[in-house]
């Protein structure tokens, strides 16, 4: 059972809602749809990317552990103790759709390739070169799928809560706004229906009381 | 400015020093909880787990799925590939699709 009031101002304020509601619903839904258009495109990015980065890291590890096998534990540690290069990212937000992705840009401390070997070569074997090399070759992958993911966990997210919002306002509040204005607008015109009668009724009985039809009835019929 | 930094267990670790990236060594579950945490707070934009360590916290992991950064990546260790990292995408698939209709039969 409804549980409004059924008036003419509640009326208005329940159209209010309606429209409110339905200009909210298409939109979201507009934003529904951009967002997965979008997503769709960035998620088979990132699906590629990440192939590409874990054959790259394949590689890479297998490296590392030919290169590991043939140092004892000590060289490996001093080997990689005071490293030379420095990577730092900037964190752009970008907005796409209200959704805040971070956009990253690589800056190294120096941009001489060699500076990735931050040991001297006397005490390492050149398996260790081979696999800082394979490693620094997947980096930029690594840092763009990074972005890329992140951007698609974010979207992912963002579309889930845009889905929700605009089944609720489809299935649940625009229906329930929709009936609780037939329920007024149904009582309100019940209500004016009965008023009128008794107008009518009220009517009847004052010109009775006023001419007396009854009675100059009845002695026409006598007389 | 941001820094990088990688987490896992040593052997599958150690090289990324060389790129200038930050090594966490860890293998224990909540020394690497306890890690991950420390470095999401910090200055850390971009953190990558290996898919191993990262299959122990796996709650931890979620926990920064929503937020614009950090960014957690999975990354293959030494001990191999465990498709932890391609399950991970078609997991946002599913929840932005219902249903994963991209990558569902790779």
């Amino acid at each position: 059972m409804p549980t409004v009031n059924p008036t003419r101002m509640e009326l208005t304020r329940l159209k209010g809602k309606l429209a409110t509601a339905s200009r909210g619903h298409k939109l979201l839904k507009d934003k529904r749809d951009e967002l997965m258009r979008q997503f769709l495109d960035l998620v088979r990015v990132n699906m590629s990317l990440r192939q590409r980065v874990e054959e790259g890291l394949k590689t890479a590890n297998r490296n590392f552990a030919l290169a590991r096998a043939a140092m004892s534990d000590e060289t490996v540690e001093v080997a990689f103790m005071a490293s030379k290069q420095d990577i730092e990212v900037e964190a752009e937000p970008k907005n796409v759709m209200s959704v805040n992705i971070p956009q990253f840009t690589v800056k190294t401390r120096t941009s001489d390739e060699s500076d990735i070997y931050s040991y001297g070569f006397a005490f390492t074997s050149s398996d260790l070169d081979d696999a800082v090399s394979s490693l620094a070759a997947v980096q930029d992958d690594m840092v763009k799928l990074a972005e890329v993911e992140k951007a698609c966990q974010l979207m992912a997210a963002e579309i889930e809560k845009t889905r929700r919002r605009v089944n609720a306002l489809e299935h649940i509040m625009i229906p329930q706004y929709q009936k609780d204005i037939k329920y007024i607008s149904m009582k309100l015109d019940e209500n004016e229906r009965s008023t009128q009668i008794r107008l009518m009724k009220v009517k009847d009985m004052m010109l009775e009381e006023a001419h007396h039809y009854k009675e100059k009835e009845e002695a026409r019929a006598v007389g | 400015m941001y820094r990088m930094a990688v987490l896992g267990d040593k052997d599958s670790i150690y090289g990324y020093a060389a790129l200038g990236m930050e090594v966490c060594p860890v293998t224990d579950e909540s020394q690497a909880a306890r890690k991950l945490r420390e470095l999401a707070e910090g200055d850390y934009a971009v953190i990558y787990v290996t898919e191993a360590l990262a299959a122990k916290i796996p709650g931890e992991i979620d926990r920064y799925r929503e937020q614009m950064l950090p960014a957690v990546i999975l990354i293959p260790g030494v001990y191999g590939n465990t498709g932890a990292g391609i399950a991970n995408v078609k997991k946002s698939v599913e929840q932005a699709v219902g249903s994963d209709i991209l990558f569902g039969n790779q």
